[in-house]
């Protein structure tokens, strides 16, 4: 049996199509009988579904750096 | 209520993600919205020094932004010669949804107020992500929102996997209990 950290571990990997079969299952088999796990699962996949729902983008790390550049020497080019 | 300060050195890690989606929204055009970010920061910094402390800051870099958009939208009818207020968005499109009347309510559509939450919810979501502590953001976002490997991820911050999965699960706790209030109601 799986501890309640090693299951949220693995609720999280799952958020990215990390989690293997065997972790899923053991996954499963824990959320039968812990009831806060089942309920933050639930919330996680929420919280998954909603960014992905938001559509959301990011500047890039590179382009992040570049006006930082700018911000801190707003006369150069 | 205490005066905010200005600090321009987090502006970047804290509210670029933020006013990038929100300008990405109105003007439709990534290159377009990241000028407008650009702008928005030089600007926010020429005028600091008139910064009165009553806005939060991000509010008051927003409010910047709005500015950058109207004069965009005003700059791109002026060039055409026109006085019809176009909705949108990007600058060469006739496509329906650019103008007023084609934003008019359709009480058929059950959809019609989608894009409005959507957009909300994206901005809500940014805003708790600047909340949290910087590395955690950072991790967060790359894994999230740009969608980089496990692997990607340890070598360009030098963490471990087992660090990444912690500090993912810090910030998605974060998250939730910062959605909690509005977004998590119905589940």
């Amino acid at each position: 049996m799986i501890s309640c950290e090693q299951a949220q571990v693995i609720c999280n990997k799952k958020q990215y199509r990390e989690a293997r079969f065997l972790e899923k299952v053991q996954l499963m088999g824990h959320m039968l009988f812990c009831k806060a796990c089942f309920k933050f699962s639930r919330k996680n996949n929420r919280l998954t579904q909603m960014i992905c729902q938001a559509d959301m983008r990011s500047l890039s790390e590179a382009e992040k750096q570049r006006l930082k550049q700018q911000l801190q020497n707003p006369g150069g080019s | 209520m205490a005066k905010t300060e200005l600090h321009p050195d987090t502006w970047v890690d804290r509210y670029a993600d933020y006013l990038y989606n929100y300008a990405l929204v109105r003007v439709g055009d990534e290159d377009l919205a990241k000028d407008l970010v650009q702008e928005t920061f030089i600007a926010g910094l020429k005028s600091a020094p008139n910064f009165e402390g009553k806005a939060a800051e991000r509010t008051w870099l927003v409010a910047i932004l709005k500015r950058k958009i109207i004069d965009y939208y005003r700059k791109s009818n002026t060039e055409k010669g026109k006085a019809e207020v176009r909705m949108s968005f990007s600058a060469s499109s006739e496509q329906e949804g650019d103008w007023l009347e084609a934003k008019a309510a359709d009480p058929q559509s059950l959809r019609e107020n989608d894009g409005i939450e959507n957009e909300e919810l994206g901005l809500a979501i940014q805003q708790c992500i600047s909340g949290l502590p910087e590395k955690h953001a950072r991790v967060f976002t790359l894994k999230t929102i740009r969608q980089w490997s496990t692997e990607d991820i340890c070598k360009e911050m030098d963490i471990t996997p087992s660090n990444l999965w912690v500090m993912v699960h810090r910030a998605r706790m974060s998250l939730m209990e910062c959605l909690n209030e509005n977004w998590f109601k119905d589940s």
